[in-house]
């Protein structure tokens, strides 16, 4: 815990300076991994798997190899073969070396179309792609298992037949084997907050709902690269577009079974990542390939295999019933969730388990989930991962008892609303937080007051949560004698982050912004600093910066103290300087910043500061959104008229790239709820992977985004900062099935919510 | 081994000849062969933008264009925008309006906005949404970036 400073009362933070890496994104000079390149450097593809599960009986490459032009090709085999210990993927998750080594290259057997088989690396992208034609794979066949709640029944066929049921109390942490047979559910959570059968006795009004989604992906614009340069000396260097360099490191190390000293992985932009770029494909492949030909080599990934093999999130099926009294009190609440791993276990089961009535105080819960492996791809960490399904199921119900008891669902939200103390069902008890500012504003909100006529129109709002994490960042600040600080930063800048965390080291020193010069280095250059993921990189990195340019500071007094010969503790940093006593004549003694940065030289060197913060303080996020939407009942397509955000962000640091965080969330929020699905044929072929057919929101499909900025300072964080980035995406979905009920009566409970989805409902049943 | 050709073309203002295989399209052509890395895959296909150049002042999506057929012609990349005498008026608005978060998407947003403006100096928001729905953002949902480009047409 630290003290936050001087809330509002700030010079930098909350100012809108442009991004300092702004110039080189506007003028196409930023480099991202895609745009590595080198002097003989080889060009690396692919083989996909056909088949959504079969057994691989055996691989010839020679054809292959003998193509003039290809210099090495590469299977499972290739890698050193590696035991069942875990590895860390980030965020405090685990998986077990031979997954990730499956998942990488197959094994045994492929477990979803679009599964690595083998890769390739020639002498022109061309050769490489022609190279895959000619390796032979004979695969025997199996039945495929496509549907998460037919993947649970004892007859399915089983994926892995090593895999038993174990069941947890929380997502993180692990828990007690608990089955006995081969099976495909990975994980049972369960966990219990008072008397739900007694809660619902209590109820006057009980309400109980099924819901599904379907799988969506992350959608980044940029594809998976990875390309690698295995030196003579056995050094690897990486360049990957990812969330978490220091993660890829330590991956491709575990994978390759070499020490991480033996690995730099170089910064380079990242062009989108929402959870999706962590976990590892591409760069083990370019490190053995690099290793065996002695050549740089890059690989970038298809769009189809990027929609078929990578991300996305889990689809689920879920139920979730609900009880009230006739004045709006909650009793009661059952969440039962079933989320698809996809090939391997690790879905975000558990953090949607223990968002899912996390707005709100329950006094008897019950929430139970399964983590299920089926023939479709691993499923990556996407934005608030879980949170956005079991927040629209329960979201979903809730609009439902307000609607049954004739209460305003704003009013209804807030006499349930969670606050500083209240206990969630999974047994956390909560700081200060925003939520009842959040619903406040909406409730008071233009918009929300505004009337919204015509036809088949409608306003539906929903809230959001999210846990927002800490964890571990470093950096390093070295003072230049003009009076500038480079800032050197482990953490991907995907959104605005070198600016937002420069602003902090700005802010404690009493410069400007645009006096900081952060950079991105390579993982040999800073200390270890976690995936920008978890909405941590503001806060962490920004909290890293605050002690480094505290640091500085106190390296400034001493100094000051030196050159003015007075006594160290007389010498105090404020007010962007340094000030000591009065001098025999009577006069202040002071220094600017940029006064003693340009005596340092002088007076014994110059000075750097650097901070390593691991914290577990990080400030949860509420949000609540409002929007009207009008159905075509003739098409069944659902436009969005008007959009309002409300968010607590703690402390907006930039406002612009806060707004630009919402308003992205919002986006994609949208596409989950309307658009974007995964479409698989009954044999397991992904049947709508190219961006024509998964179809995400383009500018014609939304309206400008409004937002709300709430500023609640988190007291764990020197500057109030909350994470911003995750929390935007949970209530669009439940929002616009709540305006859709409001505009036409009907209760969508599948998504997305298409013009074919409600289509189905809305036209006649012709038997 | 595989047929190469040479083509000549003028891109970004300078008369350039470069060596293509007849495969390349003209999206490979400038990253892998010319090295302007400024223009972006994103899918390949015709289906985000974010390979959009200039062709003969044209806005196309460069993954669907052959190299061999821009012999001949003018081609302008993210990487010609700018001009002697800095960023031009919609790169500054970009700026400004914080309108790219990742900036993956932004080279192909900027050439086709700039294509925008050179067609329609003072577009309505509906105007720019309609423009711009062949390039995917998916980081800010559009709405700083429409904001940017109505911004620059003000300029």
């Amino acid at each position: 815990m630290v003290a936050t400073e001087k809330p509002g009362n700030y010079q930098v933070v909350g100012t809108r300076p442009i991004r300092h890496d702004g110039t080189d994104k506007v003028t196409g000079r930023a480099g991202y991994g895609a745009d590595y390149q080198a002097a003989g450097m080889l060009f690396g593809r692919v083989l996909r798997s056909p088949h959504a599960h079969a057994r691989i009986k055996s691989i010839d490459t020679s054809k292959a190899e003998a193509l003039e032009g290809v210099r090495g090709v590469i299977t499972n085999a290739d890698f050193p073969q590696p035991d069942d210990s875990q590895v860390e993927i980030g965020e405090g998750a685990t998986t077990s070396a031979r997954w990730m080594l499956d998942n990488v290259l197959a094994g045994e057997k492929v477990l979803y179309t679009g599964h690595a088989v083998a890769a390739v690396a020639a002498t022109d992208p061309h050769i490489a792609e022609d190279a895959l034609d000619l390796i032979e794979v004979e695969y025997e066949v199996l039945e495929p298992v496509m549907d998460v709640r037919e993947a649970m029944d004892e007859n399915a066929p089983v994926l892995h037949d090593f895999l038993r049921t174990e069941q947890i109390a929380s997502a993180f942490g692990p828990g007690d084997m608990v089955g006995q047979k081969p099976t495909n559910v990975a994980k049972y959570l369960e966990f219990k907050a008072g008397d739900a059968d007694a809660g619902f006795e209590e109820a006057d009004v009980v309400v109980e709902r099924e819901f599904t989604t379907t799988m969506a992906h992350q959608g980044y614009i940029e594809p998976h690269n990875g390309s690698a340069f295995y030196n003579r000396d056995g050094h690897i260097t990486i360049w990957s577009s990812t969330q978490g360099a220091f993660g890829v490191r330590d991956m491709t190390a575990g994978l390759l079974q070499v020490p991480v000293s033996q690995v730099t992985c170089e910064p380079v932009e990242i062009g989108g990542g929402f959870g999706g770029k962590i976990g590892i494909y591409l760069e083990p492949l370019a490190a053995l390939l690099s290793k065996q030909t002695g050549k740089p080599v890059k690989f970038t990934m298809t769009r189809q295999a990027v929609l078929e093999a990578t991300g996305p999130t889990s689809g689920t099926y879920m139920r979730v019933k609900v009880g009230a009294k006739n004045d709006g009190t909650l009793t009661a609440a059952h969440v039962y969730l079933v989320f698809e791993a996809g090939a391997y276990p690790g879905s975000p089961m558990g953090a949607g388990a223990m968002c899912a009535l996390a707005p709100y105080q329950v006094p008897n819960a019950h929430v139970e989930g399964y983590d299920v492996v089926l023939n479709k791809p691993k499923v990556a960490a996407y934005r608030a991962p879980g949170a956005p399904a079991s927040e629209y199921a329960v979201e979903s119900v809730m609009d439902e008892v307000a609607q049954q008891l004739e209460l305003d669902p704003m009013d209804f939200r807030l006499k349930n609303a969670a606050v500083e103390g209240s206990r969630r069902p999974d047994g956390a008890v909560y700081g200060v937080i925003g939520n009842e500012e959040v619903m406040e504003v909406v409730k008071s909100s233009d918009h929300y007051r505004s009337e919204l006529q015509g036809e088949n129109r409608g306003r539906g709002v929903a809230m959001g949560f999210w846990f927002n994490v800490g964890m571990e960042s470093s950096a390093y600040a070295s003072v230049q004698a003009d009076g500038t600080v480079s800032l050197s930063l482990g953490s991907a800048d995907i959104g605005g982050t070198r600016a937002s965390i420069a602003m902090q080291l700005a802010e404690t020193l009493g410069i400007s912004a645009e006096d900081v010069k952060p950079q991105v280095v390579d993982t040999d250059s800073v200390g270890y600093t976690m995936v920008t993921g978890g909405s941590r990189t503001t806060f962490a990195g920004g909290w890293a910066a605050y002690e480094s340019a505290m640091d500085i500071r106190r390296q400034m007094e001493e100094r000051a103290a030196a050159i003015w010969d007075v006594d160290r503790d007389q010498v105090s940093y404020s007010d962007g300087g340094v000030n000591g006593p009065a001098d025999d004549d009577g006069n202040a003694r002071s220094m600017t910043f940029k006064e003693l940065a340009g005596q340092l030289a002088g007076s014994g060197g110059m000075i750097q500061g650097r901070a390593d913060v691991n914290s577990m303080e990080a400030g949860p996020a509420f949000a609540g959104h409002i929007v009207d939407v009008e159905v075509d009942p003739e098409t069944g397509k659902v436009d969005i008229l008007r959009y309002t955000a409300v968010q607590d962000a703690g402390t907006a640091i930039h406002p612009s790239y806060v707004e630009g965080q919402i308003q992205g969330g919002v986006a994609q929020g949208v596409g989950m709820a309307l658009t974007e699905e995964y479409f698989y044929a009954p044999d397991g072929r992904l049947l709508n992977s190219s961006l024509l057919d998964y179809r995400m929101p383009t500018a014609l499909d939304l309206p400008m985004i409004e937002t709300h900025i709430v500023e609640v300072p988190n007291p764990g964080h020197p500057y109030g900062v909350r994470g911003v980035g995750e929390v935007p995406i949970v209530p669009p979905a439940p929002a616009i099935a709540n305006a859709i009920a409001d505009a036409i009566g009907l209760r969508m409970r599948d998504l997305p919510m298409s013009p074919r989805a409600m289509l189905e409902e809305l036209l006649p049943d012709e038997g | 081994m595989t047929d190469r050709m040479i083509v000549s073309a003028t891109i970004n203002g300078e008369p350039l000849e470069f060596l293509a295989d007849q495969r390349d399209s003209l999206l490979e052509a400038l990253r892998e062969r010319i090295g302007l890395t400024g223009t972006k895959e994103g899918c390949n296909d015709g289906n985000c933008g974010a390979c959009s150049v200039l062709m003969d002042g044209r806005l196309v999506n460069s993954c669907l264009v052959m190299a061999a057929e821009v012999e001949g012609a003018d081609v302008t990349t993210v990487e010609g925008l700018a001009t002697e005498d800095g960023l031009i008026p919609l790169q500054q608005a970009f700026l400004e309006e914080a309108a790219l978060q990742c900036g993956i998407c932004t080279p192909g947003f900027l050439v086709a906005s700039k294509a925008l403006l050179d067609a329609n100096p003072n577009p309505t928001e509906y105007e720019a949404r309609y423009w711009l729905a062949g390039n995917l953002c998916r980081c800010t949902g559009y709405d700083k970036i429409i904001r940017a480009v109505l911004k620059a047409a003000e300029a």
